[in-house]
Parts: C-alpha cells; sequence; structure tokens
C-alpha cells in the first residue's frame, strides 16, 4: 500500500531531517510512529502528501510513486491519502457537513464546491460516517462551536470522506484531554478494521502506541531504530528511542499529564 | 539589616535624561519652533481677518438662522441621490478591489509582477484625493453623477483592497493545508480555505467604506459631480444662507444616520 525507500528531507540549507528511511506498510493495521519532539515525524507524515517536498528518495502510494507528480496528478493521488491533523484543522465558521463534504474537494467541480451541490452519494457518504462517529446531530452545527474531541470527529470524517486507501494522522490527540484522547484513538482504530484501512499515526504517547496499534516504527533523528510489535517495545527499546533526546514525548506532553512513560498511567482509561 | 537603615554620606541621584540627551530635547524644541514661525512668515497670513473671525461667525450665523426648509424636496432628493452615489460607488469599487486583494495578498498573489502590480493599483487610487478623482472625471464624461459614482469608487478601491489584503495574509494556514490535503486546487483553496476567514472582515469593510463615501460624495458637488454639494454650492454662491444652513444640517444628518447604520451592520458581521 505504502512504500517509502531511502526518504531524505532537509529543510532550506539546513542538516537532513529525514537520513533515508525505508519503510513498508501493507494491508489494513494500525501503525505508530513515536519519537521525541523534532524526530522527524511529521515531516515524514508530510511528505508522504507531498505537504512538504522530500528532498530524495521515493514514496509510492498505491502503485503510484508520488514523488515526481504534479498539478493534477498530484491532487488525484492526494484524494487517496486521508489526513488528520493535531489542530483539527477543520473551517471554523463552515458547518459540519460543509467541513465533512469539503473532504470531497478533490473529487468535485468548483462551481458544485461554491454552491454546496455535492453529488447525493457524497451526501449519503457524510450521514453515514456522521452517524457512525455520533455526530448525526451536529450536521448543521457550526464547528467552531464544538468541543474538541467532536471537532477531531469531524476531523476524521472529513479525511474518510476522501474515500482513501490510507490515513495519515499527525499527533490526532495531542490538543485533546486524556479521556477524549484514548476516545479518539479507540475510534480511529475501529475504523480502520471496519474500512480494511491502512493508518499511520504519529503518536506522543507511548502507552497509546503500545495499546492501539498492530505495529511500532521508532524514529530518531530521522532514522528508523525500532520497527515491531507494540509487545516487543520495552525499556531497552524506549530508551534507545528516547535516550538523550529532548524527552519521551509523553513525559511534557500536554495531553498525559502526570503520566509516566514505563510504568504509570495514563490519565484516565 | 533593614533597608533605610544605613547611613549615607551622599544621597542617592537619578535623573531620566543625561545633560546631553537634555540638550538635544532642548534642541529639537527649538527647531520645531523655528518651523512654525517660518511658515506663518511665509503664508502671509492677513491677521485683520482672523481677529474679526468671531464677529464673522456670529454674522454668518445670524444670516443662517432660522433655516430655510422652502426648498426641502430638493435637498432630500439631492441627499438620496448623494447615498445611491455612495453606494453604487461602493459596490462597484468591489469589483476591483476584490480581484486587487487578491493580487496584493502575499499568501495568494501569483507571483512578483501580478504582487507588484496589485500594490501600484493599492497606492496609486488612495494617493489621488476624491475631488482630484472628480475633475478628472468631470472633464472626461461632463458633469454629473457618473463622474462621482466613478471618483469615489476609484478612491475606494485602494483602501478596501488594502484592508482585504491584510485579512488575506492574515489567515489561519490550517483550513487550507486541509483543502490541499484533499485534493483541491486553487480554486477550492479560495472558497474553502479563504474566504470563510476573510468574510467577515471584507464585510466590515465594505460596510464602513460605504460610511465614508456618504461623507466624501457630499462635496462632490462642489466639482459639478453630483449629489447634495451642487445645491449647496448653488446656494452659497447666490447667498442664500438659510438655504444653506438646511443644507448643512441635512448632510449632519445623514452623515449620523450612516454612522448608526454603518456600525450597526458592522456588529452584526463580526
Ligand atoms: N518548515 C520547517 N522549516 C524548517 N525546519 C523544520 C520545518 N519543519 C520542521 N523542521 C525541523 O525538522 C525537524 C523535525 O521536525 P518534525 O518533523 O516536526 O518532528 P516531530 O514531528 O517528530 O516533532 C525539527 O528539527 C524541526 O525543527
Ligand atoms: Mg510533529
Amino acid at each position: 500500500m505504502l512504500r517509502i525507500t531511502d526518504l531524505t528531507k532537509r529543510y532550506g540549507t539546513g542538516e537532513l531531517v529525514l537520513k533515508g528511511l525505508t519503510l513498508e506498510i501493507g494491508g489494513a493495521g494500525l501503525t505508530a510512529i513515536i519519537g521525541s519532539s523534532g524526530a522527524g515525524k511529521s515531516t515524514l507524515l508530510r511528505c508522504i502528501n507531498r505537504l512538504v517536498e522530500p528532498t530524495s528518495g521515493s514514496i509510492v502510494v498505491d502503485g503510484v510513486d508520488v514523488t515526481g507528480l504534479r498539478g493534477r496528478r498530484l491532487r488525484h493521488a492526494r484524494r487517496s491519502i486521508g489526513m488528520i491533523f493535531q489542530g483539527f484543522n477543520l473551517i471554523d465558521r463552515l458547518s459540519v457537513m460543509e467541513n465533512v463534504l469539503s473532504g470531497r474537494l478533490g473529487y468535485v467541480g468548483f462551481a458544485q464546491a461554491l454552491t454546496r451541490r455535492y453529488p447525493q452519494a457524497d451526501i449519503d457518504r457524510a450521514f453515514t460516517l456522521l452517524e457512525r462517529v455520533g455526530l448525526q446531530d451536529f450536521v448543521n452545527t457550526r464547528a467552531d462551536t464544538l468541543s474538541g474531541g467532536q471537532r477531531q470527529r469531524v476531523g476524521v470524517v472529513r479525511a474518510l470522506m476522501q474515500d482513501p486507501k490510507i490515513l495519515l494522522a499527525d499527533e490526532p490527540t495531542a490538543s485533546l484531554d486524556p479521556k477524549t484522547s484514548q476516545q479518539i484513538m479507540s475510534l480511529t482504530r475501529e475504523l480502520s478494521e471496519e474500512l480494511s484501512l491502512p493508518v499511520l499515526v504519529n503518536i506522543h504517547n507511548v502507552h497509546q502506541a503500545k495499546e492501539f496499534a498492530d505495529r511500532v516504527v521508532g524514529l530518531r533523528y530521522g532514522t528508523i531504530i525500532f520497527d515491531g510489535a507494540g509487545s516487543d517495545l520495552d525499556d531497552a527499546a524506549l530508551d534507545r528511542i528516547y535516550e538523550g533526546t529532548a524527552g519521551r514525548g509523553d513525559e511534557h506532553g500536554d495531553e498525559t499529564v502526570g503520566a509516566d512513560a514505563r510504568g504509570g498511567t495514563v490519565a484516565s482509561p | 539589616m533593614t533597608l533605610g537603615e544605613r547611613e549615607r554620606a551622599e544621597p542617592y541621584r537619578w535623573q531620566r535624561f543625561t545633560l546631553a540627551e537634555r540638550l538635544g530635547r532642548f534642541l529639537i524644541y527649538l527647531v520645531s519652533a523655528a518651523i512654525v514661525f517660518w511658515a506663518l512668515r511665509t503664508l502671509d497670513v492677513f491677521w485683520p481677518w482672523v481677529w474679526s473671525a468671531p464677529t464673522e461667525i456670529a454674522d454668518l450665523f445670524g444670516r443662517m438662522t432660522p433655516p430655510d426648509l422652502r426648498r426641502g424636496d430638493e435637498i432630500l432628493r439631492a441627499m438620496l441621490e448623494t447615498i445611491h452615489i455612495a453606494t453604487l460607488a461602493t459596490f462597484l469599487s468591489l469589483f476591483i478591489a476584490l480581484p486587487t486583494a487578491y493580487i496584493a495578498a502575499q499568501n495568494t498573489t501569483p507571483n512578483g509582477v501580478t504582487l507588484w502590480i496589485g500594490r501600484f493599483i493599492l497606492v496609486a487610487t488612495r494617493s489621488v484625493n476624491t475631488i482630484i478623482w472628480a475633475l478628472l472625471f468631470v472633464a472626461i464624461f461632463g458633469p454629473g453623477v457618473m463622474a462621482g459614482i466613478l471618483a469615489i469608487a476609484f478612491r475606494s478601491i485602494g483602501f478596501t483592497a488594502k484592508l482585504m489584503a491584510e485579512a488575506i495574509e492574515e489567515i489561519d494556514r490550517k483550513p487550507v493545508e486541509a483543502v490541499v490535503a484533499a485534493g483541491g486546487d486553487k480554486g477550492k483553496i479560495v472558497l474553502y480555505g479563504i474566504v470563510p476567514q476573510v468574510l467577515p472582515t471584507f464585510l466590515a469593510v465594505t460596510i464602513l467604506r460605504w460610511d465614508i463615501n456618504i461623507r466624501e460624495s457630499t462635496v462632490l458637488g462642489l466639482v459639478g459631480a453630483g449629489g447634495i454639494g451642487m445645491i449647496l454650492q448653488g446656494a452659497i454662491d447666490t447667498f442664500q444662507w438659510q438655504t444653506a444652513a438646511t443644507i448643512l444640517i441635512a448632510i449632519l444628518i445623514v452623515v449620523i444616520l450612516g454612522e448608526v447604520v454603518s456600525s450597526a451592520l458592522r456588529k452584526r458581521v463580526i
């Protein structure tokens, strides 16, 4: 589904942020990418849908190498890559439904987008997904009046509206409280299974990585230094991933106040 | 030992400015005074007229009261014309201001050349006063409302487009990123990523400019470009001070109304 080969990235004339990553994601399943701040997690994810321009290497999504694409072909490739953002990235002044339908912007024409006349199939899909995540009563509510958890659900639904072949999530729960954070992770996991969708999640919280991921990839200074099942992620592995860096993500993250990476508990289940 | 107990040989000294700084400030005062003096000397003000101003004001006031309401109908119609000029000009200016704002904003302009063109339109239209524009358009289209509408519209473009371009430059990038990630092109980015964010500002700016344009359109008549100013000019030229008084009061009322309406509208859109 996704094959990344020898991917490097440097911003401007700076140092290499990604140092020749090779990573293959097969079929469905949730893969967590962990690593301290600045390890290059966001850069890696954003290279996949070309929000960030890779410096070298290749990224093949669903049989298409996206690294060389431009214009219309790039936009078409992006349609099959859904993305969920840390800051939700909703259009605040528009309704939940308009936000959800904006996931179809890669498919509809300008006039349709302007007049909000989306195909009936899109509207059906939107209602089905909104019901699935429990937002059926908020269809015409303005997005900026929702709670954080509800906003991220809208973000998830919008990404799924694209009918993606793969879902990327860049710290989707880092702006949420611990309880909501767990709920969004469960939801993501369930949807991944229901839709047989491969999901790649940058995650700030080692506990959640272990709990929700089928596979965990540890990134350190732009290099993959761990790749295995969540259960293989022992203290020694964690030490290698976080040693000498800014610290384990969940020690200072605002979303896991008081949680300790090793023995502690997440503030709420 | 507590503060203040210790004996000191000398009291503390503190000065806000050093000697050099004080000298510098004195010099600035001196130069300012000299410039004012120079201007007054050069401009050749006829002082007796200045000293007689209070008498003249009292005299004028006497001639203006009571305001003459006999030409009320005509004044009302001219006042409406004034408001229509302002409204049409505001709409007309939007057609040029919106694309200008788009190319004058750094984050939406297609390239360096368009940015430069956009900035040029902003500066060029704003730096020419409405009355100058009106003189120009009266020369082209002849006297009347057409010249007035165009004059006000042109003067509005720069103001409106500049504030709108600033609003575009200040948008939050996140929704834009979401549209890009979904495979949206430039048009969809504008529709969903930008327009919803800048719309309130755009409406507020338009209403504010409409309010300003009402005031601007009251003076257009002085150069024959339509509106209430035409009648005011006529009344003054024929020494009908009581009619002039009515017109001034009418202008005051309309300007206040414009202010009230526009601030009420602005509150609703923000
Ligand atoms: N737009 C950018 N311009 C320059 N440097 C950047 C940019 N984005 C990220 N970086 C740098 O790249 C490195 C990796 O950042 P990032 O991918 O955000 O890491 P993570 O998501 O793991 O915290 C950091 O050193 C960061 O400062
Ligand atoms: Mg990041």
